[in-house]
């Protein structure tokens, strides 16, 4: 799949928010004043970035509106809904804790409704049987790990950060792992996707267009395909590795603001490949396979 | 709402007969013609006439060549376009309700002014049929030329998809697949016609007919056994140059 820009600052940005929105949320002791005003500043302005970068990534941007009403059947129209009651939810709770008033039922409420926008997010990606190495339970599973790691993180939580952290490098690696062996696995073959195995075994013998179209850039991109092993290594150094041992270092804001940085842009890395590496059906009448 | 209907009681669709298709894209080009100025917006090209031309189609032509596990390969061309599937999994996870599939007869379309342009339904195809139009930012799908097989302006006989209608080996077939006594279900019937990847559950309507077996076995051309075998030795004047200049 094509690894578009808008769709990966999307995902990373508003899923670091979100997990901060949702830590804050469930805080029994919150900060409050000042200090809560900043928190929930930061795990907004994240979450409208994020927000703001997905609409980029649609062509007509000025009807996205729409993208409301068809929240009984479609994830993303589901996600728009929870994203929008989550920052409503979280703003909320922000402004009260600001003022001092403390309210654990908004806070949870909040919490819930920030974890249910990542989780739908994921949904967008999981539910595609079009692309074996997403269509999957892990794809909700490591998205929600990145998003309350990442906001533990962010909020501070240094111990809650570097457990979480191993964990999550934990999924990563196993999502690797076994998604390369996900397409292999669903059964699809050229020989399927145009019936012709029945009689024998085929291949492309010269291309349906000389142009380049909309499915083969959209869905058949390879080009992230070549330095995948190298983009990992770095990936899981950046996102965990160097988090991990830079939290355990004196001066916490000082290194925490170091591992925050190396971890949003281990994100971003294991974002891209998560892209770049799916492969979609369609691609089958392009190559053989 | 994009949920899917109840089980329409017509399901329009095509037949394509793989083993006529002679891949001369006649259907591409008169699907492009046609929906450049009927059904939505035109079907757009960007940079056509610059150094890097690309644009939406609504049918691929593919060329393949299957090799069995014994005798000749075969050459096969294969028209790639909606199939129109009964549980279209580009329906549902449209967030506006512009992807929709007609109650009456099953066709799948774009409501053009509802479409956000977000890709989601073409993430959701199997078969790659949706192509986002590049002027107008919104999807593209095969509307089964919607605005000609019920337009009762044009001559009874132009009444079928423009693909259909323009084929010139009659690879092509148009009709309802619900009633088994139509013309295309008994060329199904008749000839073994299949579905595409069926496993993805998206079940669809079109069915493919697989070519048909030529009995060759070994030989690659059926003239091969009348044909006498070249000469080995050259005969009369070339004959003499030949011994001639072997002896010098």
């Amino acid at each position: 799949m094509h690894p578009a820009r808008s769709l990966i600052a999307f995902t990373t940005l508003s899923g670091l928010g979100l997990g901060l929105l949702a830590w804050l949320g469930i805080d029994p002791a919150p900060p409050t004043g000042a200090v809560a005003a900043a928190f929930h500043v930061i795990g907004l302005a994240l979450t409208l970035a994020g927000l703001g970068a997905s609409a980029l990534h649609l062509r007509r941007p000025e009807r996205a509106w729409r993208a409301f009403r068809e929240w009984r059947s479609s994830w993303l129209s589901r996600e728009a809904w929870a994203a929008v009651l989550a920052l409503a939810l979280s703003g909320a709770r922000g402004l009260l804790l600001t003022f001092g008033i403390q309210s654990m039922l908004l806070g949870w409420l909040a919490a819930v409704a920030a974890l249910a926008t990542v989780l739908c997010t994921a949904m967008i990606y999981a539910q595609l049987k079009t692309v074996p190495r997403w269509h999957h339970w892990s794809t909700p599973a490591l998205f929600l790990a990145l998003s309350v790691t990442g906001g533990a993180l962010l909020s501070g939580r240094v111990g809650v950060a570097s457990a979480l952290l191993v964990l999550t490098g934990a999924l990563q690696l196993w999502c690797w792992w076994d998604g390369d062996a996900r397409f292999a696995r669903a059964g699809h073959s050229l020989g399927t996707a145009t019936g012709l195995g029945a009689i024998g075994t085929p291949r492309p013998l010269f291309p349906a267009h000389t142009a380049r179209n909309y499915v083969l850039d959209e869905m058949v991109c390879t080009v992230g395909r070549r330095h995948a092993r190298k983009l990992r290594v770095l990936a899981l150094g950046l996102m965990v590795a160097l988090p991990v041992v830079l939290l355990q270092l004196p001066m916490p804001h000082l290194f925490g603001l170091f591992a925050l940085v190396s971890h949003a842009i281990g994100v971003f890395v294991s974002r891209w490949l998560f892209f770049a590496e799916a492969e979609h059906l369609s691609g089958l009448y392009y190559r053989s396979c | 709402m994009t949920a899917l209907p109840p089980e329409p009681a017509r399901k329009l669709g095509l037949v394509i007969d793989l083993d006529t298709c002679v891949g001369c894209h006649a259907c591409v080009i008169a699907c492009k013609g046609w929906n450049d100025v009927a059904y939505g917006a035109p079907l757009g090209d960007a940079d056509p006439y610059g150094a890097d031309p690309s644009g939406a189609f609504l049918n691929r032509v593919h060329s393949y060549e299957v090799q069995p596990p014994d005798g000749p390969a075969q050459h096969v061309h294969f028209p790639r376009s909606c199939l129109h599937c009964n549980n279209a999994p580009c329906v549902p996870v449209c967030p506006t309700g512009a992807s929709y599939k007609r109650a009456e007869d099953g066709i799948v379309l774009v409501d053009e002014d509802a479409c956000i342009g977000c890709g989601l339904c073409a993430w959701a195809c199997p078969y790659g049929a949706r192509e986002m139009d590049p002027l107008a930012g919104v999807m593209k799908k095969c509307t089964l030329c919607v605005d000609r097989i019920y337009n009762d302006a044009l001559p009874e006989q132009d009444r079928e998809p423009a693909c259909v209608r323009t084929c010139p080996s009659n690879a092509r077939h148009f009709g309802d697949l619900a009633d088994p006594g139509s013309a295309v279900s008994r060329l199904v019937e008749d000839r073994g016609g299949f579905a595409l990847m069926p496993e993805t559950g998206a079940a669809p309507v079109n069915r493919y007919l697989p070519p048909r077996d030529k009995g060759w076995d070994d030989e690659t051309d059926v003239l091969a056994p009348w044909l006498a075998p070249v000469a080995e030795e050259p005969q009369g004047f070339l004959g003499w140059l030949d011994r001639t200049l072997g002896k010098l």
